[in-house]
């Protein structure tokens, strides 16, 4: 074969390459646009008037994540099974932020932490690697990250709205949380850098439980329920 | 340095569970981060294995190109190319540690910790292809000679792990191909001013000839390419522009002096030019 013929070879693998990552850019596209549709929606719980309508904010946000399914779908079908971290950076972005908004719903609803086989379940997709499409689990803990900072912003705006025993159970959550990521030995990389961020919001929800015990507002709220 | 922080989290890490063994009943979150612990830490285990299997690739890749540049002052070359193809063996078989830990892997997912190993391997097996054969290797090539057959194992216990015949192979991918290949140009490049240095007046041409293609070649791809490539090609550029100028110095003073004085010429004038324009 002559050098030519070789690098003609070549330039077809890639350019086949680069019409697959074409397809998946333009689906990862509109899952982004669902994906923020879904966090405008959620993002109104932190309005005074919205924490009475958390029930609903969740149930609007549960429709939206089955258009996630329907593109998730179709992602799948852009290339081959068994090449998913080939083009993982592709989504890698926004499946965080889809299990972010999983997380938050699951937490808005139950105050548990979202297991790897919901989020998986939400999104319509795996938990294992060998079934295909599926959630890595490092994605699924910078998603749970990304909620620990919502969270701590939750405390803060449910104080503001009256409520004064939300900010405790996020704060018992959130240590548990945090006991949690303890237990992993994190290399040097984003995910790291994500959970270093974690101890300020740690601190940021003591903070808010701090002022609300110093001045008697979390008894007096506990005396009322 | 980082080492003693990785220490030092392990043992926040066994501090934690201590506590929690003896502490409160292990919530169901600490329970569920504790398998995520075993999950990641394989992980990164297989990691750290294939970058050190990549860097003993890497090292002994290099020492063949080493080899491989004596083969211009040496009587005997053949017996040069047969070491250079030992030793090429010996690093086959690191390349099947790497195809064993990759077994029933995404290999993409693991590919940053093997890519450079892999492409000084492409580097050396295309050198030594070209100086036996005077052509470029083709990916198919290097990788027919990546199949390794498993030793028989004993009776394994899951019937699945054997896989069909037992043969094991591994797949350089074609971008790592051609950030070898990329890399060959610049091995070449001192070939040519070593052989000239020895008098060797036809290898200059026929080097100057083959990068001349490889250089289209890379051209014709331009930037599809993987982002590295577009990089190495103003290496290539440079390589192919010291070539060009020793086969030209080659024809002009070579109608000037008499033929068996030209040897004399190019040692001198490669001793001038070898330390500073040399590959780094």
């Amino acid at each position: 074969m002559s050098v030519t013929e070789m690098f003609s070879n070549l330039q077809g693998f890639l350019s086949a390459d680069q019409d697959v990552r074409e397809d998946i850019r333009k689906v990862v596209q509109t899952l982004e646009q669902t994906a923020r549709e879904i966090l405008t929606v959620l993002q109104s719980v932190h309005q005074p008037s919205g924490f009475k309508e958390i029930p609903a904010k969740c149930a609007r946000a549960r429709e939206l994540f089955c258009t996630v399914k329907t593109h998730i779908a179709q992602l799948k079908t852009r290339f081959p099974a068994e090449q998913y971290y080939r083009f993982h950076e592709h989504w890698r972005f926004v499946l965080q932020r889809l299990a972010f908004l999983s997380a938050f719903v699951v937490y808005l609803e139950s105050e548990n932490l979202v297991t790897r086989d919901e989020v998986a379940q939400i999104l319509g997709i795996e938990v294992v690697q060998d079934k295909g499409f599926h959630l890595d689990l490092e994605d699924y803990l910078a998603g749970v990250l990304i909620m620990a900072s919502e969270l701590s912003r939750l405390a803060v705006n449910s104080v503001t709205a009256g409520d004064y025993t939300r900010p405790i159970r996020i704060s018992n959550f959130i240590n548990e949380l945090d006991s949690g990521f303890r237990l992993l030995n994190l290399k040097n990389d984003p995910l790291r850098k994500r959970y270093d961020g974690l101890k300020y919001d740690v601190k940021k929800i003591e903070e808010v439980v701090y002022d609300l015990s110093i001045r008697g507002l979390a008894k007096e709220a506990e005396s009322v329920s | 340095m980082k080492k003693r922080g990785e220490d030092l989290l392990q043992k926040n890490a066994h501090a934690v569970q201590g506590l929690q063994a003896t502490g409160s009943p292990s919530s169901a979150i600490m329970s569920v981060f504790r398998v995520f612990q075993q999950e990641l830490d394989t992980k990164h285990d297989k990691y750290e294995r294939l970058v050190k299997i990549s860097r003993d690739v890497t090292i002994e890749s290099k020492r063949t190109i080493f080899l491989l540049h004596r083969v211009t002052s040496v009587q005997d070359a053949e017996a040069v190319l047969n070491e250079a193809d030992s030793k090429l063996d010996a690093v086959r078989q690191k390349i099947g540690q790497i195809a064993k830990e990759l077994q029933g892997e995404d290999i993409y997912q693991f590919h940053r910790a093997f890519t450079p190993g892999i492409q000084e391997f492409v580097e050396a097996a295309s050198f030594l292809h070209y100086i036996r054969h005077r052509s470029l290797v083709s990916l198919e090539e290097i990788n027919a000679r990546l199949v390794f057959v498993r030793p028989e194992e004993p009776p394994s216990m899951d019937s699945v792990e054997a896989g069909p015949a037992g043969a094991l192979t591994f797949q350089v991918t074609p971008s790592d191909y051609l950030l070898g290949v990329a890399d060959l140009t610049g091995e070449l490049m001192r070939l040519c001013i070593s052989s000239v240095g020895n008098g060797d007046i036809d290898t200059p041409f026929q080097l100057s000839q083959f990068l001349r293609q490889i250089h289209d070649g890379f051209f014709y791809i331009g930037n599809t390419g993987p982002y590295e490539v577009s990089k190495k090609l103003h290496v290539l550029r440079q390589s192919l522009g010291k070539v060009e100028d020793a086969c030209y110095t080659l024809r002009v003073r070579g109608s000037e002096i008499p033929k068996h004085m030209l040897a004399d010429v190019f040692s001198s004038r490669s001793a001038l030019i070898d330390p500073d324009e040399g590959p780094v």
